[in-house]
């Protein structure tokens, strides 16, 4: 066993877990976060998408291992005081989900995507998301919302 | 909240948004019960095999594990298969284990039970299979030549099934008419890919005998009334519950192996048992889609009028049946006719097993099948007598109906308008300054030459009257029903049938029931997706929910509106007919301060103490719709591409799509079913295909492999609607999750073949990869293909 220690979404947790342990499966299983999804095993999907010290990575294509002593944002960190994210709140308002198993990663690599690049064009939006695949929505909403949080989140900053 | 505000027609956001958006979803992996197993199945690495034993002997000494259990140790009963087609159909038999051969990648002689999901995958790999490995076949017209190897041997042939429409009209015009247009059009199998995998959960009170299912499916209700059978459980004592579900696309509208044997390994442990799906299960063991080829014929005159389409397709079966499997090219069977008018309609289907994954219902079902090869032919046909593809379309689409007509397929469509949306997305287009820019570039000799895609389309939604359903030979009726519950305090809880997966029932049927009784959406709270809520329905697939379910929720709310009447003509001392309703409030005619609520007569319905004689305490109402018609939305897609004649690049530049489906609840709801439609169209356009090699493995058989498009990929859309009520419902809805799948593949492929037809390119393949528009443009300049 390893023991792991990461901070997730702002609290200190620590577990013993087997070494091959992936680090969605610590999120899901081992600390009961399952916001989370898992929709493929070739690292082509995009749906685990979490934050590793605020980039976006593959949750299940780390060891829980490698986290440790990071800092891990899952999608059940990202409201605060309850209320939701910018970016939550857009792909309610764009429609920008439908069954919703895609919405955590696409929020997430969104999030990651914004801290960089504040005032993306659509094209720039369509590029970020090439990781993260969606079967209901065709993208259309997805990027509009993004693209509706970015104008907002950016008039609030500025 | 009593409100006089409307819904219907407006965009509401959705109620079932929140829990989505903050990662607290119930889908199916994220459910687990104390003393939980999990399950894991052995599936053999081959194709095709006699199997000659099963040793579970090293996987029965892991750690961890449970219980090992072969087809003999379980003894379960055959999987269902509802639609025997024709009379003389031959059934292969199709167990949840396999015990004599292995026949497809996704057949498991085993099943293994542990206590944790590792320990369940590496006993299942400790498994060891002695196979006898057999020649396999995955290419349709082998598996029907002399000698091709047999799937089942005592079914004597690989072809199983026969199904003729039995035509219409005069069929001498096919070998009569002026004008004769033969082409073969050839439709690959598309792997359905849901974003979630399916997974289910099965526990129980073995004690009493009682089990549940929890399963990503679409028809908790079909899965209740089949599934007891199979594993000797009463159907009174099943129970299956839908939790929130990752999509489907038809992927998860049936009846699975792996259902049964959580349910049967939780029988035999005493356990609960869980089973995840990995993506690479999938791509093998959950149903396929398409798989056939059409010789098409269509006979017209030379001026552009369409004298007669016929149609003989061969259709992969796959290994086996799934539920409905023979079902899904018979349903294509009453639309060949598209929105056109011929005189003379022939259309026949051969299904053929073979050695891969069974095909079943994927989005449009049938109907995409049959709309790609009409509307790729007439635009052969407009291309064959030198008329604008446009023209050939505007003189021969329906005129308007507003009543029901008879289609000569034989079927009756309950109302279109054709030209309407036609006209209208050709407007959008610019259709003349596209022609105008097409005609530049070729002038030029411009490399990247400009595409016009028209697609024109009709489905047969809202399935399904059961009486036709009957005559079909499908097992179960086509209606669906409802409870409505008015509390106490004013709120609403509605009960469906219909079980969603991404659709957003929940905000829309809230919508329905609002308006009916004076409320907002936030005061109804929608139930469904569990048998022992609503037990009553037959769950969602083919754009039925709203025209079926919603239906009968609009019926309960009739009858709950009718019973409230009673109650408040009582109260107010007056008669029923003095009494008006409005926004869910009866007033008395003259003195409107006189009034009751719906909220004031669910109390009073209530507590009871002052209701007349006869009448049965509670504002509650159950209603059961039978359709007695399909609905059947149209509409018109038109998709603008770059075809790089140097590369065989394709690019979408534009796609304006204008659909129909009859009177829109939520528009914002419809247009994102429109988006993930056409999206998944272009796919199948444009990417998607299973591939097998030699030996009959899928050689695409990942998400590395298999392109799923992602966001740039896929165009923004442009839309707009027309709304032709339906006359088969009182909403006069007609549905629309599938539409986009129908419409938009024929649209992107002819859009390819018109940008290069002036090059001699006739046909480019589905999907068009940019291999195979090159191929086509180099054997066109008599290159090398």
């Amino acid at each position: 066993m390893t023991q792991v220690a990461v901070t997730v979404n702002g609290v200190a947790r620590e577990a013993d877990v087997e070494p091959r342990t992936l680090l969605v499966y610590f999120l899901r299983e081992t600390l009961g976060l399952t916001g989370t999804n898992v929709g493929c095993d070739t690292s082509s999907c995009g749906a685990c998408t979490v934050l590793l010290d605020g980039e976006s990575v593959l949750s299940c294509t780390l060891l829980a291992a490698q986290a440790d002593g990071r800092e891990v944002t899952t999608i059940e960190g990202m409201a605060s005081d309850g209320q939701m994210h910018p970016l939550q709140e857009a792909f309610h308002r764009n429609h920008g989900l439908q069954c919703g198993y895609c919405t955590p990663g696409m929020i997430m690599a969104a999030t990651s995507f914004l801290a960089e690049n504040p005032n993306p064009t659509e094209g720039e939006v369509r590029e970020a998301l090439e990781g993260n695949l969606c079967r209901c929505t065709g993208y259309q909403n997805i990027v509009r919302s993004i693209l509706d949080a970015a104008g907002r989140m950016s008039g609030a900053s500025a | 909240m009593t409100t006089t505000e409307r819904f219907v027609g407006t965009t509401v956001l959705r109620k079932e948004d929140p829990e989505l958006l903050t990662g607290q979803a119930g889908y199916i992996d994220n459910q687990t019960m104390p003393g939980m197993l999990w399950m894991a199945l052995v599936r053999p690495p081959y194709v095709h095999g006699r199997l000659r034993s099963v040793d579970t002997s090293a996987a029965g000494e892991m750690p961890g594990v449970v219980g090992v259990y072969t087809a003999a140790d379980l003894e379960l009963g055959a999987l269902p298969f509802v639609w025997p087609i024709t009379e003389d159909i031959k059934v292969p038999v199709h167990y949840p284990l396999t015990a004599d051969k292995i026949r497809f990648h996704g057949d498991a002689v085993a099943v293994v039970v542990a206590e944790t999901r590792g320990q369940a995958k590496d006993a299942a790999e400790a498994v060891h299979a002695d196979v006898e490995v057999l020649p396999a076949v995955t290419d349709l017209e082998e598996a029907m030549a002399d000698g091709a190897p047999l799937i089942h041997e005592d079914l004597g042939s690989n072809a199983v099934v026969h199904w003729s429409h039995g035509g219409g009209g005069d069929q001498g015009v096919f070998d009569s008419a002026p004008v004769i247009v033969q082409e073969r059009y050839t439709q690959p199998r598309l792997i359905p890919n849901p974003i979630e995998p399916r997974g289910c959960l099965a526990y129980g009170v073995p004690a009493q005998g009682e089990f549940t299912l929890m399963s990503a499916t679409q028809i908790p209700h079909i899965v209740r009334a089949t599934l007891g059978g199979v594993v000797g459980i009463p159907e009174s004592k099943l129970r299956i519950v839908a939790p929130d579900v990752g999509g489907g696309f038809g992927s998860k509208l049936n009846v699975y192996a792996e259902e049964a044997l959580a349910l049967a390994t939780a029988k035999a442990t005493g356990r609960p048992v869980k089973w995840i799906e990995e993506r690479h299960e999938n791509f093998v063991a959950t149903i396929h889609g398409r798989g056939v080829i059409h010789d098409c014929t269509l006979a017209g005159t030379p001026d552009g009028k369409i004298l007669g389409l016929r149609f003989v397709e061969i259709a992969d079966m796959g290994a086996y049946y799934q539920l409905l499997t023979p079902g899904i090219p018979e349903l294509g069977g009453w639309v060949y006719m598209g929105p056109y008018d011929p005189e003379a309609y022939w259309y026949e289907f051969t299904g053929v097993l073979t050695n891969a994954t069974p095909t079943d219902a994927y989005r449009g079902a049938g109907r995409p099948e049959a709309t790609y090869v009409v509307e790729r032919l007439v635009d052969a046909y407009a291309r064959r007598i030198g008329m604008d593809p446009a023209e050939v379309r505007r003189k021969n689409l329906v005129p308007r109906f507003t009543e029901a007509r008879t289609a000569i397929s034989g079927l009756n469509v309950d109302s279109g308008d054709y030209h309407a949306t036609f006209d209208r997305a050709l407007e959008m287009a610019g259709y003349d300054d596209l022609r105008r820019e097409q005609a530049e570039r070729r002038q030029r000799g411009d490399v990247k030459q400009l595409g016009i895609g028209l697609s024109t389309y009709i489905e047969m939604c809202g399935l399904a009257p059961s009486n036709i359903l009957g005559a079909l030979r499908y097992a179960a009726g086509g209606w669906d029903a409802c409870t409505v519950q008015c509390l106490p305090g004013g709120e609403v809880v509605l009960k469906i049938g219909t079980s969603p997966h991404g659709q957003g029932h929940v905000t829309t049927w809230a919508q329905i029931a609002a308006d009916a009784l004076g409320v907002t959406p936030d005061d109804v709270q929608v139930l469904h997706g569990d048998t022992s809520v609503s037990p009553l329905g037959m769950d969602t697939y083919g754009s039925r929910s709203v025209s079926v379910g919603a239906t009968a929720l609009y019926l309960a709310l009739e009858k709950i509106k009718e019973k409230a009447r009673t109650l408040a003509a009582h109260e107010l001392e007056v008669a029923e007919d003095d009494l008006e309703f409005d926004r869910g409030t009866f007033s008395v005619k003259g003195a409107p301060d006189r009034a009751r609520t719906i909220a004031d007569l669910a109390a009073s319905a209530w507590h009871a103490h002052a209701i007349p004689d006869g009448f049965e305490p509670n504002l509650e109402a159950t209603a059961v719709f039978d359709p007695p018609n399909f609905t059947w939305p149209g509409g018109a897609h038109i998709c603008v591409s770059e075809v790089d004649t140097e590369t065989g690049a394709v690019e979408i530049l534009r796609y304006v799509a204008v659909d129909d489906c009859g009177t829109v609840i939520n528009p914002m709801i419809v247009e994102g079913q429109v988006h993930g439609g056409v999206a998944q169209g272009i796919a199948e356009a444009l990417y998607e295909e299973a591939i097998y090699d030699e030996q009959g493995n899928l050689v695409t058989g990942s998400l590395t492999q298999y392109l799923v498009p992602g966001a740039t990929e896929v165009p923004s859309l442009e839309l707009d609607r027309t709304e032709t009520p339906s006359t088969s419902n009182p909403l006069g809805v007609k549905g629309i999750g599938e539409a986009g799948t129908i419409a938009a593949p024929p649209a992107v492929v002819n859009s390819i073949v018109d940008a290069l037809s002036h090059l001699g390119v006739s046909e480019v393949g589905k999907p068009a990869t940019p291999e195979r528009v090159w191929r086509a443009i180099q054997a066109a300049r008599g290159g090398d293909r």
